[in-house]
């Protein structure tokens, strides 16, 4: 696992909100074609350290982020970048399922759409049963691709989320608690896709649930009130942590 | 407190509460009361305006009243005297209606849409306080203020500049009434689409923003879409409300009843021929006075289906994210 390259390389970020510090200097490496649980208990910025990777933190008028986060090698605060080429290549997948009031057919080709990335109505069409595909979900709306999206249930409303954000086809995809307006089944599909998703696409997960982090993620980081306390394979995070504040999270004394 | 305390709790004692009932029954029935005063008369309201209306088209038949093109509501003081009978056809006045409305809604419907997303997708919080209480403002107008604006400011600014290329701009134009109309129910418009916008959900635009979209983008696919039914609602609540106004024609659209298209020309509202038909000392009998009572109830069942309409748009659109 150690020859596996970063795509993700951040450093010395700091995260302000107004006058509060929200994250200090974290420094972490995100790899390539893996799932990373980012895990904490509530506050303690790794939503905060999430939104920096695709500058939503940007619409937070009073948020400042400094210090270094590049991906692929290339600084994603530098001024000539376009944030909205930016989040293109960074997928989002929110908490709360939230598809468009549209029908299942135009959430997922929504993407697409404004990107200009299909010649032709076919190649649409091919593109929006990949992602579906992709997401688990064709099989189940291949009939009502017309009906709207927020007729779904919680669980397909999720897997058409995720469809719509790798209809993108970006190289990174993030997830803040996807799993946790989902009943278990409907988490268990989920994080089973996440497993299957990480051969096409790198993957950040913040969760609140210890055992989804160990179940779906091969690298795990601890983030305790804005710092950064431990970060590694999530095998040794879960069996052999070295700082006591994550043994003590791990083992339910904490958070 | 020590451990081993021990607390006195209450007898149990549920029959007999220490606060009157009877006290509670007044209020209710007070607030009872007040509500039925307020709904008996507008029911009394309706009922008189429809028994007149009737009186009215005894003497005139009712098709004529609807699509008779002449309205001249004069009658004679004696009944053998040249021309005796009036003319009742309300087109004329259904038309300079419309068009003054159609203007106002043409003037209303981008200024405030424009200023409402401005306000509630743009604007930072700072812009938003100064700005929003500004719109305010408009509204707080006395309608009789906006109407002499109309005929002393707007009607000659619009005469001498239709002069100077060479268009004949009658002095009370149509054009006049319904771009200060218009103005007056920018406030309507974009307070009504600032609260629909508003509540689209941020999940929506977060989702649309995390896709790579821009804030135009966002705006035109995802918040308009989704808030467009509460728009129309208010579209057509300030549109029955342009159709009910009443002071800035009065004042600024004159009280010729021509049928016409053109906005540069005099023309008449429902509204300023009421207002017209009751000013000064009158037989209550008429066909005159009681034609001011048919108009009257064509104006609110007009009104009355817009305003329902456009509640049951904007109510419907509520419901989807409740």
């Amino acid at each position: 696992m150690s020859k596996t390259t970063s795509i993700i390389e951040a450093k010395d970020v700091d995260v302000f909100y107004g006058e509060k510090q929200a994250l200090n200097g974290i420094s972490l490496d995100i790899p390539e074609n893996k799932v990373t649980s980012l895990i904490g208990p509530s506050g303690c910025g790794k939503s905060t350290f999430l939104r920096c990777i695709n500058r939503m933190n940007d619409l937070v008028d009073i948020c400042r982020v400094s210090g270094d986060i590049r991906i692929s090698g290339q600084d994603i605060y530098a001024p000539e970048v376009d944030v909205v080429a930016l989040r293109a290549n960074v997928g989002m997948v929110f908490q709360k399922p939230n598809p468009f009031p549209k029908s299942i057919f135009e959430n997922v080709a929504y993407g697409p759409k404004i990107h200009g990335l299909t010649a032709n109505k076919a190649e649409m069409e091919e593109l929006v049963e990949w992602s579906l595909r992709k997401a688990g979900l064709w099989n189940e709306v291949k009939d009502r691709l017309n009906e709207t999206g927020t007729g779904l249930s919680g669980g397909q409303q999720q897997r058409l989320c995720i469809a719509r954000a790798i209809a993108v086809k970006p190289r990174v995809i993030l997830m803040d608690e996807p799993c946790s307006a989902l009943d278990p089944i409907a988490t268990a599909i989920i994080e089973e896709l996440i497993d299957e998703l990480r051969e096409n696409f790198s993957i950040v997960i913040v969760t609140h649930s210890m055992q989804q982090a160990a179940r779906v993620s091969q690298r795990t980081a601890f983030f305790h009130m804005g710092n950064l306390v431990e970060s590694g394979n999530t095998k040794n995070i879960f069996t052999s942590p070295k700082d006591e504040r994550t043994q003590n999270y791990i083992t339910g004394r904490i958070g | 407190m020590p451990e081993n305390t021990s607390i006195q709790v209450r007898d149990f004692e549920i029959t007999t509460g220490n606060r009157s009932k009877s006290f509670e029954n007044i209020v209710v029935a007070l607030m009872i009361a007040c509500s039925a005063v307020a709904i008996v008369v507008t029911i009394g309201i309706i009922f008189s305006l429809l028994f007149e209306s009737i009186n009215f088209f005894k003497k005139v038949p009712m098709s004529e009243f609807l699509f008779g093109t002449t309205w001249s509501p004069q009658t004679a003081l004696r009944a053998d005297q040249v021309g005796a009978s009036g003319r009742f056809g309300a087109v004329p006045l259904i038309s300079g209606t419309l068009l003054i409305s159609f203007i106002a809604m043409c003037v209303a419907t981008p200024l405030g849409l424009f200023s409402a997303i401005y306000l509630s997708e743009y604007a930072g919080n700072k812009t938003r306080s100064i700005v929003k209480p500004l719109l305010e403002i408009l509204a707080g107008i006395p309608t009789v203020v906006y109407g002499f604006f109309a005929a002393l400011t707007v009607a000659p600014l619009l005469r001498a500049g239709g002069e100077g290329i060479g268009l004949n701009v009658s002095s009370e134009s149509a054009l006049a009434a319904g771009v200060v109309m218009g103005i007056m129910i920018i406030p309507l418009i974009s307070s009504l689409s600032d609260d629909v916008i508003n509540a689209v959900p941020q999940s929506l635009r977060d989702a649309s923003l995390g896709l790579g979209s821009t804030d135009s983008e966002t705006i035109r696919r995802v918040i308009l879409p989704a808030a467009i039914p509460g728009i129309a609602g208010s579209l057509l609540l300030a549109a029955s409300r342009a159709i009910g106004e009443t002071m800035i024609v009065v004042m600024a659209a004159g009280l010729a009843a021509n049928l016409t298209a053109n906005p540069l020309e005099a023309v008449t509202t429902i509204t300023a021929q009421i207002v017209a038909l009751l000013t000064g000392d009158q037989e209550f009998d008429s066909a005159k006075t009681l034609s001011a009572f048919a108009l009257g109830l064509l104006l609110f069942a007009v009104t009355l289906i817009l305003n329902m309409i456009s509640l049951k748009i904007v109510n419907k659109y509520r419901e989807q994210y409740d």
